[in-house]
């Protein structure tokens, strides 16, 4: 019974970030988000920027 | 034994549905449009990856549900591989939003919808409300705390608009099976007619570089007053070159992707995109036009 199988990993997991507590938030007057949004949020605009910025290999772009 | 003709009724192939379909179909989606192994100079580029990693992330999301509706919705309170399966499949949909929405400012800074591609675009819109709605419905399906307390803040919203009379959050069957069955397969249409559009009407192109921009790079138009649409603009830039003759289309196919030498100065950054053979899903192209980029339709 249970979730042996990735015991080692939650541990891992749950040493870096407690998954099992409370949420945290950010407030900035009238706005409120949670840390996890906000995280996701930053990654997408990072995964978007340097989808412009970094140039694509041009062996992948281009036929030999 | 001969068999008198005169009895004999031929009907054109045409004239049957099947045909007309059939016919139809490979008008609209020949068979290198729909399976296109070249694109257009221009899609080299990460900004155009996002769209099939949405669609890999949508697989994975399928294939991991497939296997949650297989044991239940309760396989993964018993089971570490349930366990496992159950945080694919949540992971997935994350990557599944985060790819979709970097695809989505992709193509809105791109103004994607020019070029006659307007259902392109609302295709694109409502595959990713659906999606939402998919996601919101497998809150619910958690079967644990965080599902009831969802569901329980949900149908106040949900019975505010009037919907609660047929959509009731609260009712967990009802929420599984539009989780599993009814949303994935709506939005499995949406993003195949989506893909078929991107088919049909091709990638869109770049904007037509402004005279900045030209300057910038040491370019100028022609003359005075000469027209800033793209295909005059890039026309006058880069003429086509004599060392790569243009070939009729069935010798073009075993062409490398390459650009024809001596097109590369001074504008080096556009030649690029000048001498890329004509984007896929555009219409046929005639000879002449081959180092042009596509004329924006809008």
């Amino acid at each position: 019974m249970g979730h042996t199988l990735f015991a080692g990993g939650t541990n891992f997991l749950a040493a870096l970030i407690n998954l099992g507590g409370n949420g945290r938030y950010i407030s900035w007057g009238a706005v409120r988000i949670s840390l996890a949004n906000l995280i996701v949020i930053l990654v997408m605009i990072a995964l978007f920027v340097a989808a412009i910025a970094i140039p694509f290999p041009k062996h992948l772009g281009r036929r030999k | 034994m001969s068999i008198p003709t005169s009895d004999l009724t031929v009907t054109d192939e045409k004239e049957t549905w099947t045909g007309k379909v059939r016919e139809a179909a490979l008008g609209a989606f020949p068979p290198d449009r729909l399976l296109p192994d070249r694109q257009p100079a221009y899609v080299a580029s990460w900004a155009y990856v996002f769209g099939a990693l949405s669609i890999g992330a949508l697989g994975v999301v399928l294939l991991s549900g497939g296997a949650l509706a297989v044991e239940g919705p309760a396989w993964w309170h018993e089971s570490s591989v349930g366990l496992f399966v159950n945080s694919l499949h949540l992971w997935s949909t994350e990557f599944f939003f985060m790819f979709m929405v970097v695809h989505l400012w992709a193509k809105f800074f791109m103004a994607a919808w020019r070029g006659r591609r307007q259902a392109t675009w609302i295709t694109g819109v409502l595959a990713f409300a659906i999606s939402i709605g998919t996601a919101f419905t497998g809150y619910l399906s958690q079967q644990n705390f965080d599902s009831e307390w969802i569901g329980t803040q949900a149908k106040d919203g949900i019975n505010s608009t009037g919907a609660g009379a047929f959509w009731n959050v609260l009712n967990f069957g009802q929420m599984l099976m539009w989780h599993i069955v009814l949303l994935p397969l709506v939005v499995m249409v949406f993003v195949g007619l989506h893909v078929l559009l991107v088919r049909r009407h091709g990638v869109v192109p770049p904007f037509a570089p402004t005279k900045a921009q030209l300057e910038k790079a040491g370019l100028s138009l022609a003359g005075a007053g000469a027209s800033t649409a793209v295909a005059d603009a890039l026309g006058t830039l880069s003429p086509p070159p004599a060392q790569a003759p243009l070939q009729p289309p069935e010798a073009r196919a075993e062409m490398p992707l390459q650009d024809p030498p001596g097109n590369e100065a001074p504008g080096q950054v556009l030649s690029q995109d000048l001498a890329s053979p004509e984007p896929a899903g555009e219409e046929p192209t005639s000879s002449d036009q081959l180092w042009q980029l596509p004329k924006d339709e809008s």
